[in-house]
């Protein structure tokens, strides 16, 4: 294996900025540094993307390199595996996880099939970001966590950058990746900003965001930071708690989990997706095939209720995982 | 028809790949009824001439990018028979290992992109393919072979709209053997126009006899060339028919007798044996000697094949994700 690993950030990355310039870096150095990098999408262009993270690239690397497409997912996410079939290494935008349905044949039938069905000729060095996840009242065609689903995926490589360094640093390794790799990125996320840490960052494994000693916290993506306010919240009642950032949701690391649990003996797992079918349910599953006989409780789960999003704001609200439930959850395993 | 009759040589080539095609297809059949070949497989038998005249004008850096009934794309592309043919029995020596079979025939070494399965799937990896090399300033083709059926598929709408409003170097070659699996064009289509409605979307398009290998050769030459001179993607209606079934289930209910004794009047292999014969460019004894050539060579295809090792169910997961060396 590779070592997936990126450069150091720039200097000026030093001051405070927002997850949205984060990635509009790292898609900017990318583009400096290999000229065979370009991105495609929906609006990328002279729009400067639906949420603004390619804003200001036309105006730098022109429209050859930085290319509007018409509304034809499936067509654009095609041409991005012929294009790297072809020698380039492009970055196709998908405006949200919905829309990428549309281009669902070409993501599973082409790009995660053709390699083994090639007998290992064709390997398709394509990255696709998209945004997903609720939050922000776009109901129910906007606001979904699919990525669960293509974490089902074999041929695929999930990533899901919960933090500024992540948001940063996971483009590069993921472009030098011989294979297909999506990247998620939860809408609620680019408007959050800090110091970014410079410094490598791999596209293998998981991490531990905090550390504890009584009971461990899984999350991702979006709700990664709900479960870490979840943890403050639990230690002011002096349970303290490992938070796990799942980051590569496939292939699932799952060595730091069974390690944590190994030492918790207990664990809730939040995730923004539907319960049934979901990643929790395969976090759980790993849980029980590995480390059953370390668990004092039965494992909880926080997820989305399962219903279509709504867009008012307290029906959204309710049907998404919560600090409050999660610390409840938490509570439970630990009394149980 | 082609009026033209300047080249014996580029006729015997035709003729010679369309043989092949025909001939390593029937004995595919046999092969079938014997469970040595399993899985779907779809005949292009009554088709040659359009893979033999397509393929015949592509330079080696051009691409080709295929359907389930492919066939006769991979042997015009030059592929290997034996690496064909061991395909089809399964085995490690298959040009996909043995993991893609009679529908997913691929070779990277001669930019030939499969062998895709799902109706219209292909037309977007033509498109990309195309892109990289604009982006890359080369001059090559890639020609996105499909079926009429797929011009009902959105991908055909997208695609066509998109390799015109880039104008990529793409040849669209659409095989219209008037049948969707069973559903014939006028039935699932509300123009029938082929070509009209790819031209609606900017493209240089015409219809060409698909029966015909020497017209098919001349309509291809004519759109590559004009594609290389930067005109942008071209859209070619080959009117075609396969003489089989859609594939080795199908009970072929969905036409009359009639309707295919008449197209097998019009059989490419022996029109255009006929027709060299009459201008005097070829003997019964040439036709014999081609034959007896391309059945030694099924025959080699077919030893191959049996010879060849299974590939080890230890290497079952292989090729999920590349195999990195660091």
């Amino acid at each position: 294996m590779s070592t997936r690993t990126a450069r150091p950030a720039r200097r000026e990355d030093q001051a405070a900025i927002t997850y949205r310039e984060a990635v509009r870096e790292s898609i900017r150095e990318a583009m400096h540094r290999d000229e065979r990098v370009f991105l495609m999408g929906e609006d990328v262009g002279a729009y400067g993307g639906c949420f603004a993270v390619s804003l200001g690239l036309l105006e730098e690397f022109g429209p050859e390199r930085i290319r509007d497409t018409p509304l034809s997912e499936s067509a654009f996410v095609g041409a991005g595996i012929g294009a790297a079939l072809g020698g380039m290494r492009p970055i196709v935008e998908i405006m949200t996880v919905n829309f990428s349905l549309l281009a669902l044949d070409q993501i599973l039938n082409n790009a995660a099939t053709l390699l083994h069905m090639s007998g290992g000729q064709l390997n398709i060095p394509l990255v696709i970001r998209m945004t997903t996840g609720a939050g922000r009242q776009l109901a129910a065609q906007h606001s979904h966590s699919l990525e669960g689903w293509y974490a089902h995926i074999p041929g695929l490589r999930i990533l899901a950058p919960a933090t500024l360094e992540d948001a940063r640093g996971m483009l590069w390794p993921a472009l030098e990746d011989p294979d297909p790799v999506l990247i998620f990125e939860h809408g609620s996320l680019y408007n959050t900003s800090g110091v970014l840490r410079p410094g490598p960052v791999g596209i293998t494994r998981s991490a531990l965001r905090r550390s504890g000693r009584d009971i461990t916290l899984i999350a991702y993506g979006g709700t990664l930071h709900k479960a870490m306010k979840a943890a403050e919240e639990l230690a002011s009642g002096g349970v303290e708690a490992d938070v796990i950032d799942l980051r590569v949701l496939r292939p699932l690391d799952d060595s730091l989990i069974v390690e944590s649990v190994t030492r918790t003996h207990r664990a809730v797992i939040v995730d923004e997706g539907w319960r049934s079918g979901s990643l929790s349910a395969e976090v759980s599953a790993r849980i029980v095939e590995h480390a059953f006989y370390e668990l004092d409780a039965p494992v909880e789960r926080v997820c989305t209720a399962e219903v279509p999003i709504p867009y008012a704001r307290h029906l959204e609200e309710a049907a998404l995982p919560q600090v409050p439930a999660i610390v409840a959850a938490a509570r439970r395993v630990i009394a149980s | 028809m082609s009026e033209k009759r300047t080249s014996p040589h580029r006729e015997t080539e035709l003729l010679r790949q369309m043989l092949r095609i025909r001939r390593f297809e029937e004995r595919c059949v046999e092969l079938y009824s014997t469970e040595k070949i399993r899985g779907f497989m779809h005949l292009y038998i009554g088709e040659e001439a359009v893979a033999a005249g397509v393929c015949h004008v592509l330079t080696a850096d051009d691409a080709v990018v295929s359907t389930y009934r492919e066939h006769g794309h991979a042997l015009a592309r030059g592929l290997p028979m034996t690496e064909i043919m061991a395909e089809m029995y399964g085995r490690a020596a298959g040009c996909s290992r043995g993991r893609g079979g009679s529908m997913h025939i691929f070779d990277a070494s001669r930019r030939f992109y499969g062998g895709n399965a799902v109706v219209g799937g292909g037309l977007p990896i033509a498109v990309g393919l195309a892109l990289a090399d604009r982006c890359q300033g080369r001059s090559r083709v890639t020609v996105c072979f499909f079926g009429e059926g797929a011009m009902a598929e959105g991908e055909f709408h997208e695609c066509l709209n998109l390799a015109s409003l880039w104008r990529l170097p793409v040849l669209f070659a659409c095989e219209n053997n008037r049948y969707a699996m069973g559903t014939a064009l006028a039935r699932s289509q509300a123009e029938t126009d082929l070509a009209l409605r790819a031209a609606a979307y900017d493209v240089v398009a015409w219809p060409v006899d698909g029966m015909d290998a020497a017209a098919v050769a001349d309509a291809a030459a004519r759109a590559t060339e004009s594609i290389r001179a930067g005109a942008g993607p071209h859209f070619l209606e080959l009117r075609t028919y396969r003489f089989r079934a859609h594939s080795m289930y199908d009970p072929d209910r969905y036409r009359t007798k009639t309707e295919i004794e008449e197209w097998k009047h019009r059989d490419p292999v022996s029109s255009l044996a006929e027709r060299m014969k009459a201008a005097g460019d070829l003997t019964d004894d040439d036709v014999r000697v081609m034959d007896k050539e391309i059945t030694e060579e099924i025959d080699r295809a077919v030893a191959f094949a049996e010879r060849a090792p299974l590939e080890p169910v230890e290497d079952l997961t292989r090729f999920v994700y590349s195999e990195v060396t660091s």
